[in-house]
């Protein structure tokens, strides 16, 4: 079934003289010649070394890698934190009409007030979700969110004039958080977790002080509970002058449930590719609008939308600004999608897709945790982390040899050894666009995997064209391009 | 609800196994006083036809490069996108996966991704490149503090003929890393090599410089190479993708670290993003470098696959001692930019060059025929040039472009108080020279009209 020739490497493919493209002949009276309109040293010698191909042999090409890919189109794919939900096809029709898809970035605003009335409404949806009234739309992702509210957050404080250095998160936060607050030139400082898997109150209370800028928390947490603590947690950071970052990567668990603006988050970011289902696009893009307190909107990133009676005007007036955080607006596709989204859903649609995530991941927790262990609780939000822990210890099965063979019974693997504070962690996000029969048939998989040899299970996946590929030896000496000597 | 599954039935056999009692139970651990009562204030659900109708409407109200003639550029173009790019790109497959964390099921992406990396390295002369990051501001700021991180220094020198947008971008990441960032004036549409001499010592990272520039004019990279040598600092250069085919790569001028953005290699404009942000650099770098890295390994059954490689230098193993915070990159668009190479080939992309420096500058001689306007600078360009106004009138001409079917070009008064007379014309291999003497006509016919009026 497989093609193998079609998917050698395309520079494998390539054979002197073929080609795909053919471009227009310049008119005569453009045409003219090279070394009149460019100096010669200017010029290269020969045309880049990129492979010669036929278009038939291109599009066979990577049809046929494309089949290689586990996706949500084609599988369960429970892939914990990322939020792989069901991505609705008429968003990307809309995402592509020509008024939207082929605008030009620098065009006059005059000539574009449907898109910028469009942009302004999902500030607006974005603020209402959140309960934080300030919003820009221009980073690029969640952890470019996190990295320019963090920005935003030193600018406030210099004006302050606060000299606060640390950046404090919780052992079990996403690796984004303490790496953004690095970028943003802050100390990051872990805050431990209880066995529980919430907050430590008591540790957060010693890393707390006036040299805290910022804490940032997930919430629900990355094990899938909600910080029922959230209120004091907020009180004692803003009690030595701190600020409240919410991680939004999950929030497609409280949707028009519970607002972090309502439970004391200062900032945030969403990640619409998740909770408003944009395509993943095999690692983005994504988008990672952020939403905080009036009194930090001066510091936003500059231009944000703002509406002049019937007017949308882009408003490069912010002298307190912290700048530009990317090139141009901001990822305007990947928010159109989610303008769809929720356009589609409304208030209480909204609220009945966290419902669904959460009772969907309620119900698989209840169907495996008598043979998967989830430490951290009975219930949980939209997803849970299960341990192999045990299974580990009694039988050798781990995390990872349970993720290889799900592949072989036609589902995508959960995120493993995150979070770090579970031993043989996996992290199970079912979300709401998955049926009882596919969750059924999901932990009966997982049963039987359980039920196998561990030396059966080191030899899976049995039915993917590759197995265990060899990370440590693709790691060790690095090969990361083609080489055309190797051909 | 168009996208859930779950009937009344099924929640009531799932609420069951759960051993909750309805669906408020499972939200019981919120504490009440931070719940929120009511529906959120926002529109009641639209349904598909609806939807389209509405977007539809939004859409109607907006100019695009397909019912405008486009000489917009700065960064982003109107380049034609071949259908096979749209057709392979939006299969599910591709579309609706994610980070290849699991191999078995995403060899996929990650060859795809490996053939990227090899592409932009053949087309830059570079050795290594990354699977991408945001865009062209955010591939420049990434650069600039690999050379900082090589380097332990805390300047970069960038050239003002550097996107001004991306100098912001480089400007506001600076900040809280207690680094600078110094601008060299270059007010004849290139950079003075005598004046970036003085300003580069040895407490410079990296100098920044944008070949073909954001005027469209060719930089000395082989000039301002050899002076980041007699200093010990690299050369980060901003590369224009299509001008490759023709001008010499970044390699091969000797610039260590290569970016851009990647928007024009069959990507849509959609307002701005998402793009593609390429990195591609020396070999020195490779563990410097910010995010994923696809790698050739083998597996168990002794077959050539991919995986994601180097991964310690990554936030989700390195956390606060990665080299970046990037997780979602734009790997949709790295794939998009390798099927529109491989369309492409070296011979496309070498006629593409040719036919962009050929239009331009057949649009600036056709331009310049009225003597309201001229070229600012006097110097080679390639798909880009600046035109001065000497009515000094830049608002209002585009604006009356516009209204007469044109996106004339991009006023460069928000950056350059020296060139507030000025705009920025951008000419792809899309223009026809039809459409070149409609616009410089269009053009004299404003300057005309508001000649006669003055009168």
């Amino acid at each position: 079934m497989r093609n193998r020739q079609a998917t050698q490497l395309i520079f494998e493919l390539s054979k002197s003289g073929r080609r795909a493209a053919r471009l227009p002949q310049p008119e005569s009276a453009v045409e003219a010649a090279l070394t009149d309109l460019l100096p010669s040293d200017a010029l290269r010698q020969s045309p880049p070394p990129l492979p010669e191909v036929a278009e038939p042999d291109v599009v066979r090409h990577f049809t046929n890698l494309s089949t290689q890919n586990m996706s949500v189109d084609t599988h369960f794919y429970p892939l914990g934190s990322c939020t792989m939900k069901y991505n609705s096809k008429r968003n990307e029709r809309m995402a592509a009409l020509p008024g939207i898809g082929n605008v030009h970035p620098y065009q006059l605003e005059g000539s574009m007030q449907g898109l910028l009335q469009l942009l302004y409404e999902v500030q607006e949806i974005f603020a209402e979700i959140s309960g934080l009234p300030s919003v820009s739309l221009q980073p690029a992702a969640g952890a470019h969110g996190e990295l320019t509210a963090l920005m935003v957050a030193a600018a406030y404080f210099r004006e302050r004039g606060e000299n606060r250095t640390k950046v404090l998160a919780p052992d079990s936060a996403h690796g984004t958080n303490p790496a953004s607050a690095h970028m943003a030139g802050f100390k990051a400082v872990t805050v431990k977790s209880t066995p529980r898997g919430f907050v430590d109150l008591d540790d957060l209370e010693a890393k707390l002080d006036d040299q805290t800028a910022v804490f940032m928390i997930t919430n629900p947490n990355t094990l899938g509970r909600f910080e029922f603590n959230i209120s004091e947690i907020c009180k004692r950071v803003h009690d030595v002058g701190g600020l409240v970052y919410l991680d939004g990567a999950n929030m497609n668990a409280i949707l028009g449930i519970t607002r972090p603006g309502d439970f004391g988050a200062d900032m945030m970011h969403f990640n619409p590719h998740k909770t408003f289902s944009g395509p993943h696009g095999g690692g983005g893009p994504g988008a990672g609008p952020i939403c905080m307190r009036e009194f930090l909107d001066p510091y936003l990133p500059s231009p944000t939308i703002k509406r002049h009676d019937d007017q949308f005007l882009l408003d490069f007036d912010r002298p307190k600004s912290i700048g530009r955080v990317r090139s141009f607006f901001g990822n305007t596709g990947v928010l159109v999608r989610a303008y769809c989204y929720i356009l589609t859903h409304g208030p209480d649609g909204l609220r009945r897709v966290s419902e669904n995530a959460v009772l969907n991941a309620n119900y698989l927790l209840a169907k495996v945790k008598h043979f998967l262990p989830v430490p951290q609780g009975e219930r949980c939000m939209h997803e849970f982390v299960a341990s192999a822990g045990e299974l580990k210890k009694t039988k050798g099965i781990t995390a990872m040899d349970i993720a290889k063979r799900l592949l072989d019974h036609g589902f995508h693997a959960p995120t493993v050894y995150f979070p770090l504070t579970v031993p043989e962690a996996l992290m199970v996000e079912p979300t709401e666009t998955e049926s009882k029969e596919t969750l059924d048939e999901f932990a009966k998989a997982l049963f039987r995997i359980t039920e196998e040899s561990a030396d059966d299970l080191k030899a899976a996946p049995y039915s993917t064209q590759i197995r265990r590929p060899d990370e440590v030896a693709a790691a060790r000496s690095p090969i990361v391009r083609w080489h055309a000597e190797e051909k | 609800m168009p996208y859930h599954f779950n009937t009344s039935e099924d929640q009531q056999a799932m609420l069951q196994a759960i051993g909750a009692t309805d669906l408020n139970d499972l939200f019981s651990v919120i504490p009440d006083d931070i719940k929120f009562q009511g529906l959120l204030n926002i529109q009641s659900a639209m349904s598909e036809i609806e939807l389209a109708q509405h977007l539809e409407r939004l859409a109607a109200k907006n100019d695009h490069v397909g019912n405008k003639v486009c000489f917009l550029g700065g960064g982003a173009y109107d380049h034609f996108i071949p259908a096979a790019v749209d057709m392979i790109a939006s299969r599910g497959e591709f579309y609706t996966s994610y980070t290849p964390y699991q191999p078995e099921v995403s060899q996929g992406n990650l060859q795809a991704m490996f053939e990227y990396q090899s592409m932009i390295c053949q087309l830059t002369g570079m050795d290594v490149s990354n699977a991408s990051v945001y865009d062209g501001g955010t591939a420049t700021i990434e650069g600039t503090l690999m050379c900082m991180d090589a380097t332990k220094r805390k300047k970069a020198v960038l050239l003002g003929t550097v996107h001004p947008e991306y100098r912001m971008v480089v400007e506001t990441y600076l900040v809280g890393l207690n680094s600078v960032a110094v601008t060299i004036p270059c007010p004849a549409g290139v950079v003075d090599l005598d004046l970036l001499r003085d300003a580069v010592d040895n407490e410079t990272a990296c100098i920044v410089v944008q070949h073909p520039n954001f005027f469209g004019t060719l930089e000395n990279v082989e000039g301002i190479v050899e002076i980041a040598r007699q200093q010990g600092a690299h050369v980060v250069q901003i590369f224009d993708p299509m001008s490759l085919g023709i001008l010499k790569s970044p390699g091969e001028l000797g610039a260590d670290i290569a970016v851009a953005e990647g928007q024009c290699l069959g990507n849509p404009l959609a307002y701005g993003g998402p793009y593609l942000g390429i990195v591609a650099a020396r070999d020195s770098f490779i563990r410097r470098m910010p995010g994923r890295i696809a790698g050739q390994t083998i597996s168990q059954n002794n077959q050539r696959c991919f995986v994601l490689t180097l991964q310690t230098r990554e936030q989700h193993i390195r956390r606060d001692k990665a080299t970046s915070n990037i997780c979602t990159n734009q790997t949709l668009f790295a794939l998009r930019a390798t099927i529109y190479l491989s369309l492409m080939g070296p011979e496309g992309m070498r006629e593409l060059g040719e036919l962009c420096v050929k239009k331009a500058n057949y649009a600036a001689k056709k331009i310049t025929e009225h003597d309201r306007f001229e070229l600012a600078f006097q110097q080679p360009f390639f798909k880009e040039f600046v035109i001065r106004d000497r009515a000094a009138n830049v608002d209002e001409l585009l604006s009356v472009a516009s209204a007469q079917g044109f996106m004339a070009g991009v006023s460069l008064a928000p950056w350059y108080d020296e060139l507030s007379d000025c705009f920025l014309v951008a000419v792809t291999e899309k223009r026809t020279q039809q459409e070149i003497d409609q616009f410089a006509k269009m053009l004299a016919g404003i300057a005309t009209t508001s000649e006669a009026m003055q009168v």
